[in-house]
């Protein structure tokens, strides 16, 4: 499906892929977590193929898949704590202060299933955020963020670039970042 | 910003959240979880319906009937062990923790077995003593069908990471899982048999403890490998 | 060690042409040994003193349920290969031999019961050969069930590869455990015989139809997986040179 790709990556920088529906975007993301096997080439991570160590590779990636990946019987702290709590250990205002980040402070106990897809979407990020990682990979980050979710977005981003952290992101909106920041892939 | 850093969670740890997490989450919808005990019963009861009521003639077919319901019962319990995380997404961001994919697909085999298997060991005094075992048999079949429902349980567990998402799953995971559990299924009622006779039961009875060790042996490592097939 | 030269045969374009030298040779053989074997059992060969004519289903009863394991065996063998060196051309071999296994099985289980009528008066008897052999042809459907389910043709062979792997680690428990159960509760083995009280005039007809349904799967397999491979290559440049070869 997808030929002929080569790029690489520096710390503080972030790959934005783009291209039209079907491009493979999806699949190109999914190859570098390490969910779809690739038929010829390799994955790196800091110069150890990722296929080789993939327990080193995955510790250090937080992956976001373009559905939230949430349980609909749990609230949003519950949530946060079983799949992020899952490899970091994590107390409640930690999980109080990346649902603060990602503008969804006031998360009550109301169970995912009830949350509108934006309020998921923000839910999602603040596991990305909790999990703490060098290697964001995130399918349509951005789906069914309203306006100020979009430039909540961009700050939880920058400060992640700035930080050194690396961030590879397929979406088909202009990132908030400046230019030195972005790096740009369109698949065809 | 590292992964060896003092916060990070170890096996053990999360292996026992994922448990945790399952248990509250069937705690919030516990009909599902009951569905395949409520089918033990009605299984169970077909069996004097459409033969001899007569607890003598009972007695004869009771291992057999016990059986093949608690295995049909495990079947059905099996297509909710993966379902659910393979939907929206869980077992995706599993495979991809850093952690061993295997370990905590056991973790999610324990509970499974809390939640469906258990009960059927629990159930199955009343069960046999309907279908006419004498009381003292019912040791014998509680110690059968423990060992039995954790093996349909790990064995299952295969079965369910390969037919995650396909169309036609259900009736696949029957044919793949039955005839694997063709020796599950031998020793477990010779061992009901031979309690409900009031022999001794130890030599089937090792045989199902032989097929638990092997199986919670290998089985976590086909079931990772089959749900990392099945998420391509 | 290396496995280099395992990785050089496992090439399509060479797995295709050297397929395709072997299997006339195999072929041939297939049908010389198969033609010598029945003349000797079903001409040769004496009668025997207990079953009479009737036995002399056993020169492709027997055959037949000893290649069934045997197909399943090659299929494990061929998928474990396929999964751990990453072998397009292994799998396309797994997927080959899972219906041509099947069918012996089919085999070994019509002649069984066909026999069984003279000796047990029943076309069905829960004898433990035969019980396992059911169970071996489910654990083949199950197989062909997963394969077909599975549209993309990379996942259907990793999946597969882990079920005949799983499977094959259960035959020899499945086969003891059946073993085990019939004898509770039966005590008559009218199938067994043992080959030391065989006389040559029988083994050596029985022999050589093993060795041509040997050679029979052998063919049928690999003809089957060149098949596979032409149809997993489809767009390879070797195909078209190799067509284009044939039409100059």
């Amino acid at each position: 499906m997808l030929r002929g790709l080569s790029f690489g990556l520096e710390a503080g920088r972030c790959l934005q892929v783009s291209g039209a529906n079907g491009a493979g975007k999806t699949s190109l993301l999914r190859a570098l977590a390490g969910l779809l096997p690739l038929e010829s080439g390799v994955v790196t991570w800091c110069g150890l193929d990722t296929r080789e160590d993939h327990h080193t590779f995955h510790s250090n990636l937080a992956w976001l898949s373009h559905g939230p990946g949430l349980k609909g019987d749990l609230s949003a702290h519950e949530n946060l704590r079983f799949s992020a709590g899952l490899r970091r250990v994590l107390d409640r205002e930690q999980i109080d202060a990346a649902l603060a980040k990602v503008g969804y402070a006031n998360a009550d106990q109301r169970l995912a299933r009830h949350m509108s897809a934006g309020q998921q979407r923000r839910v999602a990020l603040a596991r990305v955020l909790l999990l703490d990682c060098p290697l964001w990979l995130l399918d349509e980050p951005t789906s069914n963020l309203d306006g100020r979710g979009q430039d909540m977005f961009g700050q939880i981003l920058s400060a992640h670039l700035e930080n050194g952290g690396l961030a590879v992101i397929s979406t088909h909106q202009s990132l908030p970042l400046s230019a030195d920041r972005v790096q740009a892939l369109e698949l065809s | 910003m590292n992964v060896a850093g003092p916060n990070s969670v170890s096996s053990g740890e999360a292996g026992w959240l994922l448990v945790r997490r399952d248990l509250r989450l069937a705690l919030r919808r516990p009909g599902e979880w009951l569905q395949p005990l409520m089918f033990f019963f009605v299984v169970t009861t077909l069996f004097p319906l459409s033969t001899d009521p007569q607890l003598s003639r009972l007695r004869d077919i009771a291992p057999g009937a016990l059986w093949v319901a608690a295995l049909l019962s495990c079947l059905l319990a099996l297509e909710l062990l993966f379902r659910e995380d393979g939907q929206d997404g869980t077992l995706e961001q599993l495979a991809v923790s850093g952690l061993s994919l295997s370990w905590l697909l056991l973790a999610k085999c324990c509970v499974h077995w809390l939640l469906t298997g258990l009960p059927l060991v629990l159930a199955a005094p009343l069960v046999a003593t309907a279908l006419g075992a004498p009381y003292a048999a019912i040791p014998g079949i509680l110690a059968a069908l423990l060992l039995g429902s954790i093996a349909l349980s790990l064995i299952g567990a295969v079965g369910a990471g390969l037919t995650l998402g396909l169309r036609r799953g259900g009736a696949l995971l029957a044919l793949l899982v039955l005839p694997l559990a063709v020796p599950v299924l031998i020793f477990g009622a010779r061992a009901t048999a031979l309690a409900i006779a009031l022999e001794p039961t130890s030599a089937p009875m090792y045989m199902l403890g032989a097929i638990v060790v092997l199986s919670a042996t290998l089985a976590p490592l086909g079931a990772a490998a089959a749900v990392r097939i099945s998420l391509e | 060690m290396s496995w280099a030269w395992l990785h050089r045969y496992a090439s399509p374009p060479l797995f295709f042409r050297i397929a395709g030298r072997v299997i006339p040779w195999v072929s041939w053989l297939a049908a010389i040994t198969g033609a010598a074997g029945l003349i000797g059992g079903l001409g040769l060969a004496p009668p025997d003193y207990q079953q009479g004519e009737g036995y002399r289903i056993i020169f492709v009863h027997v055959p037949a349920a000893v290649l069934s394991t045997m197909a399943y065996g090659v299929m494990a063998g061929a998928a474990g290969m396929g999964l751990i060196w990453r072998m397009n051309v292994a799998h396309a071999v797994a997927a080959s031999c899972a219906s041509v296994g099947a069918w012996f099985t089919v085999l070994a289980l019509t002649t069984g019961s066909l026999w069984g009528r003279p000796m047990w008066g029943t076309y069905w008897e829960w004898d433990p050969r035969l019980t396992s052999e059911l169970v071996l042809l489910f654990l083949y459907l199950g197989y062909m069930g997963l394969r077909s389910a599975i549209d993309d043709t990379a996942r259907a062979d990793r999946a597969s590869a882990v079920l005949v792997l799983v499977g094959v680690i259960n035959l020899p428990i499945i086969h003891y455990s059946v073993d085990w159960w019939n004898s509770l509760h039966q005590g008559h083995t009218l199938l067994k015989f043992g080959k030391a009280s065989m006389p040559p005039s029988m083994l050596v007809p029985l022999l050589l139809m093993m060795l041509a349904f040997l050679l029979y799967f052998a063919a049928i397999m690999l003809t089957r997986a060149r098949g596979e491979v032409l149809r997993r290559e489809r767009n390879a440049r070797w195909i078209s040179e190799a067509i284009g070869a044939l039409a100059t």
